[in-house]
């Protein structure tokens, strides 16, 4: 139950659309409210806030794979378990405990006002405009063998007085950051916000590293696994709930982070386990629900097609991807048959002709590779971003359904009790009778939380979908835009080289 | 068959320079291939057609002519391959370039192959040439004979002769040249088309994003939903201008460099086969001194017109090679050069409309945010 007494605010007030920039500040109060009000606490690992988890994983200190886990691809049913709050849909998320959440949000600032509840936003006076540039850079390898792991520095540059300097960094390794996705998702998933997803494992590419061999699949899995950790942590600072939190500012700033051990490796056994009971919570999530508001229906309709047509888009890149790279391989091998062509060759400005074709082949290898990198960088990844965090957003909706349920099994007990004790009056048993009205009171509070619950969190996602939906279309403008120039340079580059070349063709003979 | 005529006859009544494949018909399963050159006297024209067959019929004639002295050091301007309507892709691997675009570099090709012989002191003077390209009717879809200089005819046992030492400095030269020349020219043809191929296979990438993109539109007052759709339209039509690049830069490797690849590849097999048809002659007649030498009493005297008329044969051979490797040194270096010129200047003039397009595409992205 929640300390704080405090009256729900009526259901539908009015509230400003959240801009992006606005910083919404929460007292610890108001989270705990938010969360489901009277249930059990689960024990709780000292390393994480979420449930516990580390039951369902093999707690194996002998394995050698601790860092990594299967590749979980795109459309495994996994994913959906691995994403949400916690391994099991049949674990209703809990509370977090205000020892989790550090004094400072409490702290009033100078710059910023307190608000009374998640409802009202005020405007800020004077509030920061976003302004955040976080980097991830410098990976480098930490350990021997089997042990080993990528450290990566995270800066992280602002003007924000949210922080106490304007440029910070710390060494973080990857666990660290899906520790901190595990955290951020076990307490604002099943409240409705869209938590970004963390970057996928992988034990193919992980293991190489460790082993240690230097070759360039390994630099592109650091490189590729670089770029999603940056642009993880973006998305998550961007997110101005998000950027308010303990753990994402404990992340950032402080030079020592406890290792986070949820995130070791499923075996085959724990993962069984956890699709089994992921199948039982969608057999239970055939709910039929009443929709009363057609934005949800029509707006999960939508994301379901944005879904398939990014998948398709997805694979579509990831074939361009594929034959760029197998035509810089070529150009490449092209180039190497025309130098000894012109090596072979007698006719002196024939030959020179060749050798400088071979260079010219060279130079538009190099073009090719980096129009590959374009394509895969800017669009592919993106692409797979979106899928995933689209799935996050389905994942919030399903929240919202289970939340409704929950109400909905309140509602129902309650109207049993309430016969039961009907049933009661006509007995002589006073103290049954007592013990039911005592029930039915402590579930009607249920039913009203239920109720303020499932209008909450239907407030959140209608205000978190549209930030996602402005957010997509500034993302994919600003990559697309990106992709254009880089086209216009290399057509450019391409120019130069041909003009270098003619002259060269001409002079022969 | 057609007589071999012995006096001085009339070279060929059309223009050398000027012959031109000008169409290719699909007729079933045969390719047709429609010749037109311009006459020498007037202003006249002649319009055959014909097929591979007839063109096989033509390099027949050019190979059998035993009265032409020397005859064996020509070298051949090569035939391309047999084309084929729904070719197998071993076929089509064989063809390489030439089976790309619409049987256009073919035609092209079938187009050089009778320019060269036209062109040609010693064939043009052939009248297998004159009916080809003015007899309306098809010349005969018979084979003439054995073609004596069928190479795969030839026993395995023969390719032995291909590293027989030569007598003369010139020669020897000339062969392990081209020996070098052909391998580094077969390689480098087809590591070209990989190129090319692959350059096909991105283009059609880009041509699938851009219609996925199409899909992506979506229907709606919001302006979310509007903005969205927008940028995926404007991406789409970005994705379509790559593939016609893709699709350019590729057409434009085929026509020039590609072609010129290709010819130079085929044209020093030729010299290949020439200098080895004469390796054979002077093995033949290395043989027929040792025999004459050791001949006895009886047969010396026959022996020795043997030994005289390989000399005679393989002396002739030697005057013409000596010729033609000095003519085909020229021409190919002609040949390269204008590959090349064409190559860099088409593939200069596409990048340099794309840029124009690209960076269009740009600015009107940049004013649509």
């Amino acid at each position: 139950m929640a300390d704080t007494a405090r009256d729900p605010p009526p259901a539908h007030t009015d509230f400003q659309e959240l801009e992006d920039g606005e910083d919404l500040f929460l007292e610890p109060a108001v989270i705990q409210e938010s969360g489901p009000a009277s249930l059990p606490a689960e024990d709780i690992s000292a390393n994480s806030n979420g449930p516990k988890q580390d039951s369902l994983f093999d707690d194996d200190p002998e394995d050698l794979f601790a860092e990594a886990t299967e590749e979980v691809s795109l459309d495994s049913p996994e994913r959906e378990v691995l994403l949400s709050d916690g391994p099991s849909p049949a674990i209703t998320p809990i509370t977090p405990p205000t020892s989790v959440i550090t004094p400072r949000i409490g702290l009033a600032h100078d710059d910023m006002f307190t608000h009374s509840s998640f409802d009202e936003i005020e405007e800020e006076e004077g509030g920061d405009s976003f302004d955040m540039h976080i980097s991830v850079s410098d990976p480098e390898k930490v350990g021997d063998g089997m042990n080993a792991y990528m450290a990566y520095k995270v800066t992280t540059k602002t003007s924000m007085s949210l922080f106490k300097t304007d440029e910070f960094s710390v060494k973080r390794r990857f666990s660290d950051f899906l520790g901190l996705h595990s955290k951020l998702a076990s307490k604002y998933l099943h409240i409705g916000y869209i938590v970004p997803p963390a970057p996928e494992k992988s034990i193919v590419g992980m293991t190489k590293v460790k082993v240690g061999k230097e070759d360039q699949s390994s630099n592109e899995f650091v490189e590729k696994r670089r770029s999603a950790l940056e642009r993880y942590l973006m998305r998550t600072v961007k997110h101005p709930i998000l950027l308010k939190d303990p753990d994402v500012l404990q992340f950032l700033e402080s030079s020592e982070l406890p290792r986070a051990v949820s995130t070791q490796a499923l075996s085959s056994a724990g993962l069984l386990r956890m699709v089994n009971k992921a199948a039982d919570a969608v057999n239970k999530m055939t709910i039929k629900m009443n929709e009363s508001d057609a934005w949800f229906e029509e707006k999960q309709q939508h994301f379901e097609n944005l879904d398939v047509q990014l998948r398709k888009l997805h694979a579509s890149v990831e074939s361009l991807v594929c034959h760029r790279k197998e035509l810089s391989v070529n150009t490449a091998q092209f180039a190497k048959s025309a130098a000894m062509l012109g090596n072979s060759e007698d006719h002196t400005a024939l030959s020179r002709a060749l050798s400088q074709l071979a260079e010219v082949e060279e130079k538009i290898d190099q073009l090719h590779q980096d129009q590959a990198n374009a394509d895969f960088y800017l669009f592919s990844e993106l692409l797979g971003d979106y899928v995933r965090l689209i799935t996050a957003v389905k994942g919030v909706f399903d929240h919202r359904m289970k939340t409704w349920q929950k109400w909905q099994d309140s509602q129902l007990l309650l109207q049993k009790k309430r016969e039961a004790e009907a049933k009661l009056q006509f007995t002589n048993k006073p103290d049954k009778l007592q013990q039911a009205k005592d029930e039915i009171k402590e579930l009607e509070g249920k039913v009203q939380q239920g109720e303020r619950d499932f209008e909450q969190i239907s407030k959140t996602i209608r205000k978190e979908v549209s930030r996602f939906e402005k957010e997509r279309v500034k993302d994919f403008k600003m990559i697309i835009i990106k992709y254009l120039e880089s086209l216009v340079q290399t057509q450019q580059q391409l120019i130069k080289y041909w003009d270098a070349f003619l002259p060269e063709a001409k002079a022969i003979s | 068959m057609m007589e071999e005529v012995k006096e001085v006859t009339p070279t060929l009544s059309v223009h050398a320079d000027n012959i031109k494949v000008t169409e290719v018909l699909k007729e079933g399963d045969t390719l047709t291939f429609i010749i037109v050159s311009q006459k020498l006297s007037g202003t006249g024209e002649y319009h055959v057609d014909r097929t591979y067959d007839d063109f096989e019929w033509l390099q027949q004639h050019l190979f059998s002519q035993e009265d032409v002295p020397g005859i064996q050091g020509v070298i051949f301007p090569p035939l391309p391959a047999k084309a084929q309507v729904n070719a197998s892709a071993k076929v089509m691997k064989q063809l390489g370039f030439l089976g790309l675009e619409e049987w256009q570099p073919y035609c092209k090709a079938l187009e050089n192959f009778l320019q060269q012989i036209a062109a040609h002191s010693i064939l043009c003077k052939n009248k297998a040439l004159e009916i080809f390209l003015t007899s309306s009717d098809p010349p005969g879809r018979q084979r003439v004979r054995k073609n004596i200089f069928n190479r795969l005819s030839q026993a395995v046992v023969e390719m032995r002769k291909e590293s027989h030492k030569d007598v003369d400095e010139f020669f020897q030269t000339e062969r392990d040249h081209n020996l070098v020349l052909t391998g580094c020219t077969k390689t480098a043809t087809e590591r070209f088309l990989d190129v090319v191929l692959t350059e096909q296979k991105i283009a059609v990438a880009c041509g699938h994003f851009s219609a996925a993109l199409q899909l992506c539109v979506e229907q709606g007052e919001d302006p979310d939903k509007q903005a969205f759709s927008k940028a995926c339209v404007k991406l789409s039509e970005v994705f379509n201008s790559m593939m016609k690049n893709m699709t350019s830069v590729a057409e434009n490797n085929v026509n020039t460099l590609g072609v010129g690849l290709d010819l130079e590849s085929r044209y020093q097999e030729a010299e290949k086969e020439m200098l080895f048809r004469r390796t054979c002659k002077l093995v033949e007649l290395e043989t027929a001194r040792r025999n004459a030498e050791k001949a006895k009493p009886v047969k010396k005297a026959a022996m020795e017109e043997v030994k005289k008329a390989a000399e005679t044969e393989f002396d002739h051979i030697c005057g013409v090679a000596k010729q033609e490797i000095a003519q085909f040194h020229g021409l190919r270096v002609k040949m390269l050069q204008q590959a090349l010129v064409q190559w860099c200047e088409k593939q200069l003039l596409t990048a340099k409309e794309k840029a124009d397009q690209f960076d269009q595409h740009l600015q009107a992205f940049r004013g649509m945010a």
